[in-house]
């Protein structure tokens, strides 16, 4: 039976198909659907962990259990994950262990373009690298065969195109896997020194066998076509390659780490010139140049941005292409009409405030005209780029500074942070803000919300509970919607000399129902344009008869009722829409 | 469609994050899938999604490599919003369709008064392939539903496509909850007969 499915579906029937019985994941694009549709098959326990750390390693624990377990995250996420990723390596595994890893070239949703690719080199785990959904969904039933055979963690790589890109896809039913059950086996998973050393020389031994392996992988094919020109390329490179020079021969590598070196220099031999086409860094090519063949790659192929065929095509100089993008306004994304967020930036922003900033819908509050966000680094760097901020430069400094993260950030992250800042009498003062839900990669819960992957209710923890906990004697829960209460209490944290936390906590607008729309009363509005510096998109302006300059209009079609635009104006403009009627 | 085996279709949809674009790609997509096509679709999530610019690639064909459509190869522009069509006009193959949405949302950068939102879009669209220009708002108005925009827009491309209504009936029926399908068929058929602004 054939069916389409993103590269990020195929991967949940994969793991399906081969029998996975647990699944872990924290959401991160562009990897966030493989755990939302593993979660539609009930023989498969799944979660949202709260970071990529813990869900690395409660699919290790299954895994210790004997049973088929899975981990997915963006490539950014392993970094958090790093940890127990390079000692898997060594503790290997008794049930199949994939680690599904997704990268961001071109960055569409990231803060950084790492090729993960070198995980793999880095920590000695054998690579799958799928060009379409079809591999995606073979590769991760592949993933836990070798992952059983050769005792090691299977790291499959995808990207953006992978993982968003629908293809036609083959279903198979799904073969039952028996858990093997717990065995006590200390000198495989108690890695202490002595152990450690043992396991190293093995997985050097391992990963030789690997490289045989990968010289025999049914999918690192040939496809002879001309001689004169050969292609060697992997994953989404060898869809746009095959679109570029669709008479070359080609060498497509699915199983990336180790490298099929026979394979490949057969290949490179019976060609005249060698190309390597790879997204991102130089990986394959720094291998292949290091077997002493001749190659052409990065010397032409940008290692910055998303490939494409165009790109391709460029590099090559094989097609100028006299058609330009038409100059046109940017329109990158921003806050949401009837957003919780926006009220608390705004205020941020009217007190001038240095405002260091975290990973979320949130971040968007650095554009303008809010311009309310100083720094974003990384999950939970908010609290501690803060805390430095203030060791560095005093209180008189941190008393005019926020930190600001989401709800579902601060569980990823952001405790341990808090922690340390109270433990080191910090001058933080950390504003949370608590759409509850995790907003930008499409709405998962996480403890805050107390429900679980599959909607059933678990354990509320509220973030301010946890603040409490962790000894911050300055804590208050917060109306975004309310400006004025906003304001002060903002202003009431910042004289407080220590830690504060505030919690500003309304439900994200794309999970309510819109109320009323607001509109502007042209005959009140004096152009002062106030309306227009909280960045909400339903509000424009426009010129009208009769008035010299352009007055304040409302998209009624995008306005959700929020009526944070009212509560700044300051000409009694802004109504309900129902008080005209 | 043509029966030339290599043919390959390329469909740009564009708009702005939020106007229902990915649901529109993926009736299009069953669709397709139905018809017996090879296919491959393209798109992104999260970030870019918040009121940001968005932009589906749908190819199909005999067997389709790439997932991206690229420049200048379009045969359609299927844009929600007119500045979008703008953005992505260049993918448009010479003489090829652009169904546009008479609709403007300002972007932030003209909101805040950084730039100042195109003029001459239809203009520049007319330069360069065949326009259709359609007021999906007030037919999704009309209906009662403004939810309806996105699939109003694609019974507008579905004239171009010449599948079967069983294809499109089915492909809607597979993507869209019980609860809203008599609307949205309803709002297929209106875009199938709707008249495009700038025709007679």
């Amino acid at each position: 039976m054939k069916t389409i499915l993103s590269g990020n579906e195929a991967v949940a029937r994969g793991a399906w198909e081969a029998g996975c019985k647990v699944a872990a994941a924290y959401p991160g694009t562009p990897s966030t659907e493989i755990l939302e549709n593993i979660i539609l098959y009930p023989e498969i326990y799944a979660e949202w962990s709260i970071n990529e750390k813990v869900a690395l390693e409660v699919a290790a624990g299954a895994s210790f259990a004997g049973c088929r377990s899975l981990v997915a995250m963006k490539h950014v996420g392993l970094n958090v994950a790093a940890d127990p990723l390079f000692t898997m390596a060594y503790s290997g595994v008794t049930g199949g262990f994939v680690i599904v890893n997704a990268d961001d070239p071109g960055m569409w949703s990231s803060q950084n373009e790492q090729d993960n690719r070198h995980y793999a080199r880095h920590a000695k785990i054998p690579m799958l690298e799928p060009s379409d959904s079809q591999e995606a969904r073979i590769f991760v039933k592949l993933g836990f065969e070798i992952s059983e055979q050769f005792d090691t963690p299977v790291l499959l790589r995808l990207t953006t195109r992978i993982c968003h890109s629908t293809c036609l896809v083959d279903l198979d039913d799904r073969i039952e896997h028996q858990i093997s059950g717990y065995t006590k086996n200390i000198k495989k998973r108690l890695v202490l020194p002595a152990h450690a050393r043992l396991l190293h020389i093995a997985v050097e031994e391992r990963m030789k066998k690997l490289a045989e392996y990968s010289e025999k992988f049914l999918y690192n094919q040939i496809e002879w076509g001309q001689k004169k020109l050969g292609i060697i390329t992997s994953g989404i490179s060898y869809q746009y390659a095959k679109e570029v020079f669709p008479k070359a021969s080609f060498l497509k590598l699915a199983f990336t780490y180790p490298l099929p070196e026979k394979l490949i220099r057969e290949f490179s031999r019976q060609v005249r010139n060698v190309i390597i086409i790879e997204e991102g860094d130089p990986i394959l090519e720094t291998e292949i140049k290091a077997m002493g063949i001749k190659a052409t790659g990065k010397a032409r192929i940008p290692v910055c941005g998303e490939l494409t065929p165009k790109v391709i095509k460029e590099s090559f100089n094989i097609k100028k292409l006299d058609i330009n993008p038409e100059p046109a306004p940017v329109r990158p994304p921003v806050l949401c009409p009837g957003c919780p967020h926006r009220g608390v930036f705004y205020i941020i922003n009217k007190l001038n405030l240095v405002a260091t900033g975290d990973i979320g819908c949130y971040t968007l509050s650095a554009l303008p005209p809010l311009n309310a966000m100083d720094t974003c680094i990384c999950m939970g760097a908010s609290i501690t780029n803060a805390h430095g901020l203030d060791k560095a430069l005093g209180k008189e400094f941190s008393n005019k500074m926020v930190a600001v993260l989401g709800d579902s950030t601060f569980f990823h992250s952001g405790i341990t942070g808090l922690v340390n800042a109270v433990y080191n009498k910090g001058n933080l003062n950390l504003i949370i803000v608590d759409n509850y839900t995790t907003a930008m990669t499409g709405h998962q819960p996480h403890p805050g919300t107390g429900k679980l992957a599959h909607g059933e209710t678990g354990k509320r923890i509220p973030p301010e509970d946890i603040a409490r906990g962790c000894g911050v004697e300055f804590v208050k829960t917060v109306n975004p919607d309310d400006l004025e209460e906003t304001e002060n209490t903002i202003k009431e944290a910042l004289e407080f000399d220590g830690v504060t936390v505030l919690v500003f906590r309304r439900p994200c607008a794309l999970l309510l129902k819109r109320k009323i729309p607001y509109y502007v009363d042209s005959e009140n509005c004096k152009s002062c344009n106030i309306c227009m510096r909280i960045g909400c998109p339903a509000i424009s302006l426009t010129s009208i008869p009769g008035k010299e300059k352009e007055i304040a209009v409302i998209d009624a079609d995008l306005c959700f009722g929020c009526g944070l635009c009212a509560q700044v104006c300051t000409c009694e403009a802004i109504k309900l829409r129902d008080i005209v009627r | 469609m043509s029966k030339d085996q290599n043919k390959v279709t390329n469909i740009v949809i564009c708009g702005v994050g939020g106007q229902g674009i990915i649901l529109a790609s993926n009736v299009l997509c069953s669709a397709v899938f139905n018809r017996g096509f090879d296919i491959k679709k393209s798109e992104v999530h999260g970030m870019a999604q918040r009121g940001g610019s968005v932009i589906t690639h749908v190819r199909f064909g005999h067997k389709i490599h790439s997932p991206l459509i690229e420049e200048g190869t379009a045969y359609y522009i299927l844009a929600f919003e007119k500045l979008e069509a703008l953005r992505y006009l260049h993918y448009l193959k010479k003489n090829g369709k652009i169904i546009v949405n008479d609709r403007k949302i300002p972007p932030m950068s003209v909101l805040t008064g950084q730039t100042k939102y195109p003029e001459d879009i239809l203009s520049k669209l007319n330069d360069r392939g065949k326009v259709y220009l359609i007021d999906a708002e007030k037919k999704a108005n009309e209906l009662g539903n403004e939810r309806t925009v996105n699939i109003i827009l694609l019974g507008v491309l579905a004239r171009f496509l010449k599948f079967d209504p069983d294809t499109w009936d089915k492909a809607l029926r597979e993507n869209i909850k019980e609860k809203y399908i008599d609307l949205n068929l309803k709002a297929f058929n209106a875009g199938l007969k709707l008249k495009s602004e700038n025709q007679s």
